[in-house]
């Protein structure tokens, strides 16, 4: 009995034995973590192509698209600047609103208020932060355009006008910037307030000017991801901003945004091939890059200006 | 001397830090509640519009479907469809007979049928909550003396009828049953697409990548997809599921071309377009929920000679399974309230018909909601209100299970 066990032992190798079935779960899982690449790659291969395209087809060129001002696919004009303008107006609103209020209340959450008051604040923002876009877009169109007539004339303010997609935009943005801004200011130690208030500074000038630049790194990121979700924000301004471009600052007409173009253009059932077609994908792509680098700049910001303590 | 000047400032001054510190602390409170009047006005705005007072006439006056005297309200059920039948062409009446036969309907269900499909009543007029509350008296006189003919009604929009009923282009008959189940069927395509390759890459990227330029690449990529506009992977779901993909996604490859002829613009494209959409959020909370299993848990099931996969199934997995599902949760309530992305990939306009395989044309509660918004009229705005009740309803409880998941089954070491 003891021999058997012996020779057993002797003859059993220590070695590292293939298994198959890990190696292929192994692989099953590389190809889902590789997935995501494949997602991008389609982004920028399908997107690219068609709007490579697009700037093929005649009558349409890169140069004339940055430097003209109208966009009326119909007649061949393809000038960027009239969706740009609006999308940019929206977008100014939009952080007018959010980044004053959201960073108040973000202060406001994490130095003032108590723990008790805390813990009933915070689900009510993540409340606001899951109400789908298209209830903003409701609440814009039935609550804010006419409030907005109320204040300064039916006359000035258009059915459909940027000032109430922006400002309902704002609100939407509120509780990401006000949450990713808490998250940070959170985050600064303990011992940095108690060093200032030992030295005598009152509450305010412990939170303004010591908690915050600790946390500026994360408050740039949460503005800017802030201005990005503001850019790619879709259904507000589709139902509010109006359908039509229009080359115009003033916030109370309607203008197009360069969302919401996509989503006119495409509600119809398009046809492949066709101007429209391609033009959306071209709109996509400028979309999707100026969302990528702002993202890109908002986490370089947080790699290389992050205050680490111990 | 001087130094008792200096204290004399710093007393002038500590009167001046103080007041600025609550004129600061008041100006963060107000902006505090500012946000939450803000979600209240929005939600009151919803309720506002869901409910209230509805004048309405009649497209075809009652009366003169009287039948050998006997006035509409007190014929029998067999005299009602009796009329059904000489009035509707045969086809709409073959057609509502095979929904349910008249048979088996009930007096007051076929009453109803007659309602909606004879005497047609058209809404003239719309009141919010607040004005049928308080104003009451006024509404009435104003509908006796602007439309005579019509019935005034306090409708509650939302009604379990209203969320049983079909699509149809009459506001006062119009139901969500139709964008309901487009949103069950897409969120499974979705849910389908999303969660094991969510998970899988979870794993591979917290257990099994070693930290080389590839694995970086990956995990900085999911962190920028996360950040893509919704709007851009509708795009992208045009492109490949509808356009490139269309023989798969229309059913062809597999001889089951629906009817209604949707060119690849069905539920399975919208369902996977979305898996796309919630795959960053999905691996980034995995990812998290893995992170959270304690490193001696894995040093344990290694020290008694499991393998890394033995590992992970048994140990890991079991322990991260309620994060992993919370985050999954919060992923498909996102998935379920867009619109812009569905929108793009050729949500249907007006369907009427409720899906019936993965192929089907489909419409869902937001894209529902989005297309009773853009329409002028009152009595759209308020089903659109009925509709959004609807959405965040289903929503608030989406989130309750993922509070509820956290809270009973998360565990800490």
């Amino acid at each position: 009995m003891a021999e058997l066990t012996e020779k057993k032992l002797s003859t059993m190798s220590l070695r590292r034995r293939p298994r198959w079935g890990e190696t292929i779960i192994q692989g099953l899982l590389f190809f889902s973590g590789f997935f995501s690449i494949f997602i991008t790659f389609g982004i920028v291969y399908e997107l690219g192509k068609e709007a490579l395209l697009f700037f093929q087809m005649p009558g349409v060129d890169l140069l004339s698209t940055i430097t003209t001002t109208e966009w009326k696919p119909h007649v061949n004009k393809f000038g960027i600047w009239p969706l740009l303008t609006s999308t940019l107006l929206t977008s100014t609103i939009a952080m007018t609103i959010a980044i004053p209020l959201g960073m108040s209340v973000a202060i406001y959450l994490s130095e003032y208020a108590s723990p008790r008051v805390r813990s009933t604040l915070k689900p009510i923002l993540e409340v606001l932060a899951g109400i789908p876009t298209i209830v903003y877009g409701y609440f814009a169109l039935t609550f804010m355009t006419p409030l907005l007539r109320q204040i300064f004339g039916s006359d000035v303010v258009q059915i459909y006008n940027t000032a109430s997609a922006g400002l309902v935009m704002g609100i939407l943005i509120l509780p990401l910037i006000t949450s990713m801004t808490e998250d940070s200011l959170s985050a600064v130690p303990r011992s940095l307030r108690e060093a200032a208030y030992g030295m005598g500074a009152t509450k305010l000038e412990v939170a303004v000017q010591i908690v915050v630049p600790a946390a500026l790194s994360g408050i740039a990121a949460a503005i800017i991801v802030g201005i990005s979700r503001a850019i790619g924000e879709t259904m507000i301004v589709a139902v509010a901003a109006g359908a039509g471009p229009n080359f115009t600052l003033n916030p109370f007409i309607g203008a197009e945004t360069i969302t919401g173009h996509i989503v006119r253009i495409s509600g119809g059932d398009l046809s492949y091939d066709s101007i429209d077609y391609n033009s959306i994908f071209a709109l996509g792509l400028f979309l999707f890059l100026t969302t990528l680098v702002l993202n890109i700049i908002s986490q370089a910001i947080v790699r290389r200006f992050r205050e680490v303590y111990e | 001397m001087k130094e008792k000047a200096v204290v004399q400032g710093f007393a002038n001054n500590l009167d001046w830090r103080n007041r600025k510190g609550v004129f600061w602390h008041v100006i963060f409170q107000a902006s505090t509640i500012v946000g939450i009047i803000t979600l209240i006005t929005l939600i009151f705005n919803v309720i506002d519009s869901a409910f209230g007072y509805v004048a309405y006439e009649a497209r075809v006056d009652p009366d003169t479907l009287t039948m050998n005297g006997i006035p509409l309200e007190e014929q029998s059920k067999e005299q009602l469809v009796e009329l059904l039948q000489s009035t509707l062409s045969s086809g709409a009446y073959n057609k509502l007979n095979n929904e349910k036969s008249f048979e088996d309907r009930s007096r007051e269900e076929v009453f109803q049928v007659i309602v909606e499909r004879i005497i047609r009543p058209k809404v003239v007029r719309v009141w919010d909550l607040w004005p049928s509350l308080t104003q009451a008296d006024e509404i009435r006189a104003t509908v006796a003396q602007d439309f005579p003919k019509a019935e005034l009604d306090f409708v509650s929009w939302l009604t379990r009828d209203f969320v049983t009923r079909p699509q149809t282009s009459e506001p006062l008959t119009a139901g969500v049953r139709t964008a309901i189940l487009g949103s069950l069927w897409t969120i499974f395509f979705t849910i389908l697409l999303a969660f094991p390759i969510g998970v899988g890459a979870a794993i591979y990227l917290e257990e099994y990548a070693s930290d080389n330029w590839l694995n970086r690449v990956i995990q900085t990529n999911i962190n920028n997809l996360a950040g893509v506009p919704s709007i851009v992977y509708g795009i992208l779901g045009l492109a490949i599921f509808v356009r490139t993909l269309e023989p798969l996604t229309s059913g062809k490859l597999f001889g089951l071309v629906d009817l209604t002829t949707a060119n690849g613009r069905t539920v399975l494209s919208a369902g996977l377009t979305l898996g796309l959409l919630v795959l960053p959020i999905i691996i980034i909370n995995a990812q998290e929920a893995i992170r959270a299993v304690p490193r001696s848990l894995r040093n344990a099931s290694y020290g008694v000679g499991a393998t890394k996969w033995q590992t992970v199934w048994s140990h890991i997995l079991p322990n991260a399974m309620p994060g992993i599902l919370t985050g999954t949760i919060l992923a498909i309530s996102r998935a379920i309230g867009e619109t812009a992305p569905l929108v793009v990939v050729g949500a249907s306009t007006a369907i009427s018909f409720d899906p019936s395989s993965p192929f089907s044309k489909f419409t869902t509660l937001p894209i529902q909601i989005y297309q009773w918004t853009a329409r002028p009229q009152a009595e759209f705005q308020s089903l659109a209100a009925a509709a959004i009740l609807v959405l965040l309803i289903l929503l608030l409880s989406l989130n309750a299970s993922a509070v509820l998941l956290r809270n009973r089954f998360s565990r800490r070491f």
